[in-house]
């Protein structure tokens, strides 16, 4: 199933990956239960549960998908797809990712100002917004781990760089990535 | 719905998806000024109507624009904003990995990756800083997404049992 255009890949994995199907359903698996964020449960899918990848292809991955522009789950998507199965599987990746979720929001933008207003409604999503960003602190912590103890120099400043102005200097993304992905892929030049 | 209105549509979401660098919520402002002033589609309050019920939603937060077209245009609006927003920078992605993959044992790419790899993780934990900042109601809510991430970070468990705890102890009226 295979297309002509898919990347060479080694037997090994070919053999371990994803059917069409497979890719699929997982996809929809991920996007299914997606509340908040999808990018820990893309991980919990795609390495922890299926094996897909490993803890460090997804970080790798990932790190380009971020970098294209574009919805970072869909870009994720495409990549692992093409990378099983080609153009298919991509197309496979992100039906999966996206399909189920764009037929619920519609339903529920349908329904949503009969229960916005219930008190109960109201604390069960705070409740969850408190989890979700509970989540993405926890995978933060998954994928840190291993760069840290490979490579804490020069990962760790760079890391910590993003953050400062990410999140507490609220710069914009565009002109944080384009300084700091260069100087941080120098720092890690002589890794070689 | 004319045709060039749908045509309007798509070529707004064409462009806000090569903006979308880091992910759709990098590119929410630009989303809100081209919806809410300059087309006028929708008012300030719809608008942050459609943002709330996309982050309720299961899936990824890109919804938001599904809802745009929506409300728009319909089911037809809807489908279409989706298609433009993910359909061309999908082929990008594609193409970019397919060279990246030609490139498996290039002595430069090992490098790239590491240090792509270092601010990406910065930059997640800075999404996980500001989604808690825009989750606290309290020390509970603080509390709540604490345990989360260390459990979390400590087992792998099914992420579905933090949301249903969680959604439990907020429909309590705890958080």
């Amino acid at each position: 199933m295979s297309s002509p255009a898919a990347p060479p890949m080694p037997s090994a994995r070919e053999a371990a990956g994803p059917s069409l199907s497979e890719l699929f359903l997982g996809c929809a698996r991920i996007s299914a239960f997606a509340f908040g964020g999808v990018l820990p449960w893309a991980r919990y899918v795609m390495v922890e549960r299926y094996r897909w990848l490993t803890p460090d292809e997804f970080t790798d991955t990932l790190a380009l998908a971020q970098l294209l522009p574009g919805p970072n789950i869909v870009n994720m998507s495409v990549a692992i797809g093409a990378r099983f199965h080609g153009i298919a599987g991509a197309l496979a990746a992100v039906l999966g990712i996206i399909g189920l979720p764009v037929a619920v929001v519609l339903v529920l933008a349908a329904f949503y100002s009969g229960f916005a207003d219930v008190p109960v409604v109201q604390g069960a999503l705070a409740g969850m917004a408190a989890a979700a960003a509970g989540l993405i602190l926890g995978m933060a912590g998954k994928m840190a781990a291993p760069i840290l103890q490979r490579r804490f120099w020069p990962a760790a400043p760079f890391i910590a760089l993003t953050f400062v102005a990410v999140a507490l200097l609220r710069l914009p993304l565009w002109p944080v990535l384009v300084v700091l992905a260069p100087l941080s892929i120098a720092a890690h030049w002589r890794l070689r | 719905m004319s045709a060039a209105a749908l045509a309007t549509l798509a070529w707004r979401f064409f462009v806000i998806a090569f903006l979308a660098i880091g992910g759709v919520n990098a590119a929410v402002p630009e989303i809100h000024r081209q919806v809410v002033e300059v087309e006028r589609w929708m008012t300030n309050g719809e608008f942050a109507a459609l943002f709330a019920i996309a982050n309720a939603a299961p899936g990824p937060n890109m919804l938001l624009v599904t809802l745009v077209g929506w409300h728009v245009a319909g089911v037809v609006g809807a489908l279409l904003a989706t298609v433009a927003l993910v359909g061309p920078t999908s082929i990008l992605v594609y193409v970019v990995f397919h060279l990246w993959d030609r490139f498996r044992d290039a002595l430069w790419r090992r490098p790239v990756q590491n240090g792509l790899s270092a601010v990406t993780v910065g930059l997640i934990a800075a999404s996980a800083f500001l989604l808690a900042r825009a989750a606290d109601t309290g020390w509970v809510s603080m509390a709540v997404a604490g345990g989360t991430a260390l459990v979390s970070y400590l087992t792998r468990l099914n992420p579905l049992w933090f949301f249903g705890a969680a959604a439990v102890v907020g429909a309590a009226g705890l958080v």
